[in-house]
């Protein structure tokens, strides 16, 4: 019966890893469940500051804000790319980064230079290994994160896009789609185009306090931060469903691999019974 | 009376939603009371108390670290701020992310640690205030 105590240790091998894939997919799961939450609560505040945003680029304003001014030669993006801080989540940081790759191709070849803002312990890695400029950096911002972490890496990126470093400012995010899919893409952040949905008849304007250059700076910074978070928050609940996903289909994989090679025990178990018998048997009719 | 349409939002969380009468709020150059049909405004928050009498005539009071108040004259938007802001602060803020970056070690100098201080210490003393206020009124 040779082979039979290998193929036991396989076996037993596989169960324990089956059983830990089994503890991460629940574990994601519920953990899913309070991303998903955590995403529909940052919803309206994304909702609203957009729908204001919307309402001053169509008021009548005397002061037209650098953030919304379009620049005629691109010579640098910013990009901001949101990542996971951990793996074992699927394909959902490499898809990502398969895209933004494209992406830094297609500016090469326009030698547009590329500054890079990397959220997620996986993105830092990732860019390191690449040799581009790495101008901000924040990891392990947990499962709920809060916009107080990620502030400063988005004021880095706007101060140069203010100062004229770079001239467009991209954010490369894992949409959610549902749990099962995510789709990863990249928007334009700078300089904004705010909806123009709810166009007013007449020329209005706001009454600024204490005057419009102030608020309007104040509130375009909010806007992008609103829209980054909003993407990371987002990027949360992806990474809990694609490891949950990833978990489910590695313990399905498990139990198939143990069933084949129970199969594979017992054909060997049986084969080692016969070949006793027909040696006894053999035996018997010599005698 | 008429009413009006009111959001208290902050980028984690919906905090407020619902038609009311009035407010009044710690904007930027003092204290404004909102009521309907106010012509359309826009100004940052103070850290404070938002004070709002809803359709009910109930009073609500809720406490903002600051943000932004827009006025329509049907619908007013409040976008609370989670974080404590202030200039030096975000600047602060930037350059840890940028030392981060660098991978250098982090050195605090005074003076960020001044303006945290003092932020915290308006978002304290305005909590106090409000604090003061639910107490008298449950006297």
């Amino acid at each position: 019966m040779s082979g039979g105590k290998e193929i036991k240790g396989q076996i037993s091998s596989i169960k324990n890893t089956q059983k830990i894939t089994k503890a991460m997919e629940m574990v994601a799961a519920s953990k899913m469940k309070k991303a998903q939450m955590r995403m529909a609560a940052a919803r309206p505040y994304a909702k609203m500051i957009k729908n204001v945003v919307g309402h001053l680029a169509s008021a009548h304003q005397e002061y037209r804000h650098p953030f919304l001014v379009k620049r005629e030669s691109v010579k640098r993006v910013g990009l901001i790319i949101i990542s996971t801080d951990r793996g074992l989540c699927g394909g959902l940081n490499t898809n990502l980064f398969k895209e933004v790759l494209k992406k830094v191709n297609d500016w090469n070849n326009q030698s547009i230079e590329v500054d890079v803002c990397a959220i997620g312990s996986k993105a830092e890695k990732f860019f390191k290994r690449l040799n581009v400029n790495l101008v901000a950096q924040v990891s392990h911002l947990g499962d709920s994160p809060e916009i107080n972490d990620v502030i400063g890496s988005i004021k880095i990126m706007l101060d140069n896009f203010t100062d004229g470093n770079i001239d467009e400012l991209y954010l490369a995010e894992n949409k959610f789609i549902n749990t099962m899919s995510q789709e990863p893409g990249i928007i334009h952040l700078l300089p904004t185009e705010p909806n123009k949905e709810d166009e007013f008849s007449h020329h209005w304007d706001y009454i600024y306090e204490p005057d419009s250059k102030s608020v309007i700076d104040n509130l375009l910074v909010r806007y992008i931060e609103s829209l980054v978070y909003q993407g990371i928050v987002e990027n949360v609940a992806c990474e809990m469903s694609a490891r949950m996903v990833a978990m489910k289909s590695a313990s399905d994989n498990a139990s198939n691999l143990i069933d084949e090679l129970q199969l594979i025990y017992n054909k060997a178990r049986q084969a080692s019974i016969t070949q006793e018998l027909s040696e006894i048997v053999a035996g018997a009719a010599a005698v | 009376m008429s009413t009006m349409h009111l959001d208290i939002v902050s980028a984690e969380e919906e905090i407020f939603s619902g038609t009311v009468k009035n407010l009044s709020a710690a904007a930027m150059m003092g204290e404004v009371g909102i009521f309907p049909k106010h012509t359309p405004m826009i100004t940052p928050l103070k850290p404070g108390e938002i004070k709002v009498i809803t359709e009910n005539d109930e009073e609500m009071l809720f406490f903002i670290s600051g943000g932004v108040l827009e006025v329509q004259p049907e619908v007013v938007t409040v976008l609370a701020d989670t974080a404590i802001r202030g200039e030096d602060l975000d600047e602060a803020k930037a350059a840890e992310a940028k030392k981060r970056a660098e991978e250098a070690l982090a050195d605090k100098s005074d003076n960020i640690d001044a303006a945290k201080a003092l932020a915290e210490l308006a978002q304290a003393a305005a909590q106090l205030k409000m604090i003061e206020t639910l107490r008298k009124k449950s006297k």
